[in-house]
């Protein structure tokens, strides 16, 4: 680490591994609702435990973001950052708000919080991803601002790099798009169409920048590689990622009542948007093989390899699997949607997230790299987390191809809940699997107290350094 | 890469590429605002009249329940319970029939099986979400789904 002001980054990593947990036990808790119906009911009903799981996942991955843009534009910039106070300021009001907003999710009804929040001032809950109340929303854009402010004055104070202006375009982006969430007309296709622009914007769009910079500035770091090569095709990437993915947004245009013609627009865009995924993977794995030092790092380079490929089978071949209009036809709103989102966010968002804590964390506590044991630990965690998800995507793969059929495709289609019924197997299998994910993060947790113990007992363990 | 392809004109394509594509999804947005109004149904949806009220609270309700949580509406949303863009089809065209389904819904639930949670509506929400679900059902959605089991 070289500014003191970089460290503000840890308490946002911290929170984030903290959501991490709550959202794979609430996961654990939809995954059983599946086959087990009433479990919890009525105490905490699906649509609860999906709220929780999937605003937790958005939020620790806003937290990892925020760590990751606080550690590296600094180092990039050359210079502390603008307003550290300002930083660490942030970092409670949005761990305070995140915290209410959950407990409100779990302790009243939800049309109780609705009420209890005044929604009906300006009404935005109650629509996928974007459930948390306003005022939730509306502190989201003050942390945005606040958090841009900052990272935009210390990139204008100091050096500009290539890193550090896609971090901030892609954060940028994230901000103004995010605003989009405040736009809920009655009418039901317009306000599927603009919700569509904070979500697919997002994970598709500005997040993509967000992660390629990230990735570039582990690579740089942990391979030494000259700067000018990893910013070329850093550039490369995010430029197909925007002009495959901008109008690639059709892919969710087909059946919510726009144009026909976006089936045209969305399958042919959308089929190209594997293709900076796959130039990553490539370009990852030269930067790797040509990389000038063995960085004691080992971990983070794994993760930061694991993230390339993930990103390519979740977000490129999983999105490819169902994107074309005619196969999304019958693909929409399946299962076959569940496996692609798990796989797509768990390798590229959570495994990027996951390079820059393994890589950051070690520095912000005074070594280059943990002990081996450690490291050994967190590459454990890095294989269970990864296989265990690969196959929770195999079995709702196999789950959505079998729904597709009893439902949709056969002769005598099955109603809904007859076919759920039909499928409760792979349900089952994705449960126990994910069991093993948790195990997975269990061993991640663990290898951060065995670093901080062998940091503090050399003798117990043999430096990675050595 | 070869030094043939610079970092500059790397730059280039991102700016000029994200640019261009950003203006074309523009237009294409202009253009589906235009081609709306004959596809969705927005002409129901007039708050001075009495429908299009019920329309806005039916799905104001629909929100602050967050059905959202379990079914899909025109296929998004959770993949938990049967999608509801079409049930009005499916429920025969009855909206009586939504209403006692959304009525009868046991507090406890059911054992061992999935069960919507009993939300306690008054006849004129009940009403409103139904009017909603109708609304959301002649939408012109390209033939999506695909059969009436959505």
């Amino acid at each position: 680490m070289k500014y003191a002001s970089q460290s503000v980054a840890r308490p946002y990593f911290v929170a984030a591994i903290a959501l991490f947990v709550a959202q794979i036990l609430f996961g654990l808790i939809m995954g059983l609702q599946y086959v087990v119906g009433d479990f919890l009911f009525p105490e905490i009903p699906f649509n609860v435990a999906r709220m929780v799981h999937t605003n937790a996942l958005i939020v620790w991955l806003l937290m990892a973001f925020m760590g990751a843009a606080y550690y590296l534009v600094p180092e990039e910039a050359e210079r502390e950052l603008f307003a550290p106070w300002l930083a660490t300021l942030m970092f409670w009001i949005f761990l305070i708000a995140a915290g209410l907003t959950v407990a409100g999710y779990l302790l009243v009804p939800y049309a109780g919080l609705a009420k209890l929040t005044a929604n009906e001032l300006l009404p935005t809950m109650g629509r996928e991803f974007l459930e948390q109340p306003t005022i939730t929303k509306l502190g989201i854009v003050v942390v945005a601002l606040a958090f841009l402010f900052n990272i935009g004055m210390t990139i204008l104070k100091g050096r500009k790099t290539v890193v550090n202006l896609v971090m901030l375009i892609g954060l940028t982006g994230l901000a103004v798009f995010f605003l989009f969430a405040f736009y809920n007309p009655t009418n039901l296709v317009l306000d599927k169409y603009y919700w569509w622009w904070v979500v697919h914007l997002w994970v598709e769009g500005v997040w993509e920048l967000i992660l390629g910079s990230m990735l570039a500035f582990v690579l740089i770091k942990t391979t030494g590689v000259d700067r000018e090569v990893i910013e070329k095709w850093l550039y490369v990437i995010i430029a197909m990622t925007l002009i495959t993915g901008i109008i690639g947004t059709g892919h969710h245009y087909y059946w919510i009542g726009t144009p026909e013609y976006w089936q045209w627009w969305g399958s042919i865009f959308s089929a190209m948007e594997p293709i900076p995924f796959f130039m990553m993977t490539v370009y990852a794995f030269n930067m790797v093989n040509r990389r000038r030092r063995n960085h004691p790092n080992k971990a983070a380079v794994l993760w930061a390899l694991g993230t390339a490929v993930m990103a390519f089978l979740g977000a490129g071949v999983w999105g490819f699997l169902h994107t074309l209009s005619p196969i999304n036809f019958y693909t929409h709103g399946t299962q076959i949607t569940a496996a692609h989102g798990h796989l797509a966010f768990y390798g590229a968002y959570v495994l990027i997230s996951l390079t820059m804590i393994s890589y950051a964390m070690p520095l912000m506590n005074g070594r280059e790299a943990n002990s081996e044991r450690s490291q050994v630990l967190e590459m454990w965690s890095f294989w269970l987390m990864t296989v265990s998800m690969v196959f929770i995507t195999l079995f709702l793969t196999a789950a959505g191809i079998l729904q597709v059929y009893l439902q949709r495709f056969s002769d005598a289609p099955l109603q809904f809940m007859l076919a759920q019924d039909k499928i409760a197997l792979f349900y089952w299998l994705r449960e126990i699997t994910g069991l093993v994910f948790l195990a997975g993060l269990v061993l991640y947790i663990v290898a951060f107290f065995v670093a901080a113990k062998d940091a503090k007992e050399p003798a117990a363990a043999v430096p990675a350094t050595a | 890469m070869s030094q043939v392809f610079t970092k500059s004109m790397a730059r280039n394509i991102f700016y000029g590429g994200s640019v261009f594509f950003f203006l074309l999804f523009l237009a294409l947005t202009f253009d589906t605002t235009k081609a709306l109004p004959a596809r969705d149904q927005s002409h129901l949806l007039d708050p001075t009249t009495e429908l299009g009220q019920k329309i806005a609270h039916g799905k104001s309700l629909w929100e602050a329940n967050n059905c959202i949580g379990c079914h899909t509406l025109l296929g998004e949303g959770a993949y938990f319970a049967p999608e509801l863009g079409n049930v009005y089809v499916r429920f025969g065209k009855n909206k009586e029939a939504i209403k006692a389904f959304i009525q009868s819904r046991p507090a406890e639930g059911i054992p061992g099986r999935r069960s919507m949670p009993q939300f306690n509506f008054s006849g004129e929400e009940l009403d409103a979400i139904a009017e909603f679900l109708k609304y959301s059902s002649e939408i012109n959605t390209a033939g999506w789904p695909p059969n009436q089991q959505g």
